[in-house]
């Protein structure tokens, strides 16, 4: 995907994306309610036309919503609802006609934990298994690439560490997976890789453990006459030289000397900072 | 499998859903059949009244299972996100719309003969003059109050609105268009308005295939199939998923 853009009338809500997705690789967009983030997925999933750039999936531009496109993709919406009176098995049923290679039915309702709930019509279900019924909706057509958009949002942490489990099985099963979430948790713990976006632009990408622009600081600090001295720097081995060169030089030990790496969220606090503050 | 194939998948789905949902088994369904039977009880034996009413009751009955019930459930499945989801996966929209409104013509047509059933054998009012003009009457309407109630539908605001915004029409559409009683004991300006409107037509349609009688069934064919037309450019031009 290259230089994507969409507006709505003079809004525009994606100011030039850019980013690839790997095969077998989950994919995280990161960024504050606004940010672009469900846009950008609705134009990849081919709901939305783009405003402008390039965009291909699995090798072709979704805004064809070509129904061979349509069968390698699975979709997990941010909100949607199903007919209130069908049974869990029978929504999956359903829906895995529409495929020409599904998975089987049963067996996808135990993928995502919903072995008790197969005969309970859709309306009973609480919020944490009618997301799964999401993801079961989206996986029975057996997709290589699962597009999640919050799929955890809402959820108890009981319900958000299923939905991961879940997860962590596409990758297993060497699924694509592009998710969008506004928690750092969920960004850290799933993906890959992470992009940030803000403001309908990336801020930041990278693995989460590397995401750390030059402004977040790492902080290193040690004890001086038994009192603790930090001091923040956006290169820690030029620092960590001097300090323990001088150190040598006085024949003293640095005492408790500590380097902490800036982690994902103050990245994150600090890239998203003035859309927070609005 | 074939869109065909899926079509017919979503039909019989849809066939399944719609009798495990009591209140629109009741008013698609049950309403127009418990007026017939009330109102035909309170006429028996006038048979000019009853060969109103059936036919009447006939076009009620094409009225509430299409208009009315499609206007209604697409507004509740484009706001509970049913329609976008399906949009998301390779059933062709062709496929998915078609099982859904051959669910809603199929109550329809079931409707009609039912009608047309009961009036014979509870109130003896001969068995329909013109079957074949009868059927076609059935489909023109169909079509039109079909796609009337798509295009309705994005009209609608949200689900809580629908049953207002559905009985806004229905109702009045009734009792102007000589559902229960001959349209012409009408004042006159109400009665240029029912002319102008589509279910009026229909009723003399199906009047002059079931009890005959003279009038112009090509007329009515013709502003029932005008409208359809309209109906059809309306629903398809405006249709949203979301």
């Amino acid at each position: 995907m290259t230089d994507l853009r969409k507006s709505y009338g003079d809004v525009e809500a994606v100011r030039g994306l850019s980013f690839a997705v790997e095969r077998g690789e989950v994919f995280g967009l990161l960024g504050p309610n606004g940010a672009g983030k469900t846009t950008t997925v609705e134009i990849l999933e081919g709901y939305r036309r783009r405003s402008g750039g390039e965009v291909r999936v699995l090798g072709q531009d979704p805004e064809s919503r070509d129904r061979r496109l349509q069968e390698r993709v699975g979709i997990v919406l941010q909100s949607s609802g199903f007919y209130p009176r069908a049974t869990v098995r029978e929504a999956v049923e359903h829906f895995a006609k529409a495929y020409p290679r599904p998975r089987n039915p049963a067996e996808t309702i135990s993928l995502v934990g919903l072995d008790e709930k197969a005969d309970a019509r859709t309306k009973t279900l609480s919020g944490g298994q009618r997301r799964r019924l999401d993801l079961a909706l989206a996986l029975v057509g057996d997709p290589e690439l699962v597009f999640l958009d919050e799929p955890t949002t809402g959820f108890d942490p009981a319900a958000r560490r299923a939905a991961w489990g879940v997860v962590r099985r596409l990758k297993e099963m060497d699924k694509t997976v592009v998710l969008t979430t506004h928690y750092l948790d969920e960004a850290q713990e799933l993906a890959d890789r992470v992009a940030i976006v803000k403001e309908g632009r990336i801020v930041a990408d990278g693995p989460p453990e590397q995401l750390g622009p030059s402004s977040a600081a790492y902080r290193v600090s040690y004890l001086s006459e038994g009192r603790r001295v930090e001091v923040q720097t956006a290169d820690p081995t030029e620092l960590l030289h001097r300090l323990t060169r001088d150190a040598l030089a006085r024949g003293e030990r640095l005492e408790g000397l500590e380097v902490a790496r800036p982690t994902l969220e103050e990245v994150y606090l600090e890239l998203t900072h003035e859309a927070d503050s609005v | 499998m074939s869109g065909m194939a899926l079509a017919w998948e979503q039909f019989r789905f849809e066939r399944r859903m719609f009798w495990r949902n009591p209140s629109a088994a009741f008013f698609n369904f049950l309403l127009p059949l418990l007026l017939l039977v009330l109102i035909a009880s309170a006429f028996a034996g006038d048979d000019d009244e009853l060969e109103v009413l059936v036919p009447g009751v006939a076009g009620m009955g094409v009225l509430a299972t299409t208009f009315t019930a499609l206007a209604f459930n697409l507004t509740l499945l484009r706001e509970e996100g049913v329609l976008k989801r399906i949009r998301g996966t390779p059933m062709p929209a062709g496929a998915y719309l078609a099982g859904l409104i051959g669910s809603a013509a199929l109550n329809a047509l079931v409707q009609v003969v039912l009608v047309v059933l009961i009036g014979n054998v509870a109130y003896g009012v001969a068995l329909p003059v013109d079957p074949p003009l009868l059927a076609l009457f059935t489909v023109l309407g169909v079509v039109c109050f079909a796609s009337l109630g798509i295009a309705f539908s994005h009209v609608i605001p949200n689900g809580d609105a629908a049953p207002a915004y559905t009985n806004a029409v229905f109702l009045p559409l009734l009792f102007i268009s000589g559902v229960f009683y001959s349209a012409d004991e009408l004042p006159e300006a109400l009665r240029a308005v029912a002319e102008v409107l589509p279910l009026k037509h229909l009723i003399d349609g199906l009047s002059e295939a079931i009890v005959g009688g003279g009038g112009d069934a090509a007329a009515a064919a013709a502003v029932v199939g005008a409208w359809a037309l309209g109906g059809v450019v309306l629903a398809v031009r405006f249709f949203r998923w979301e």
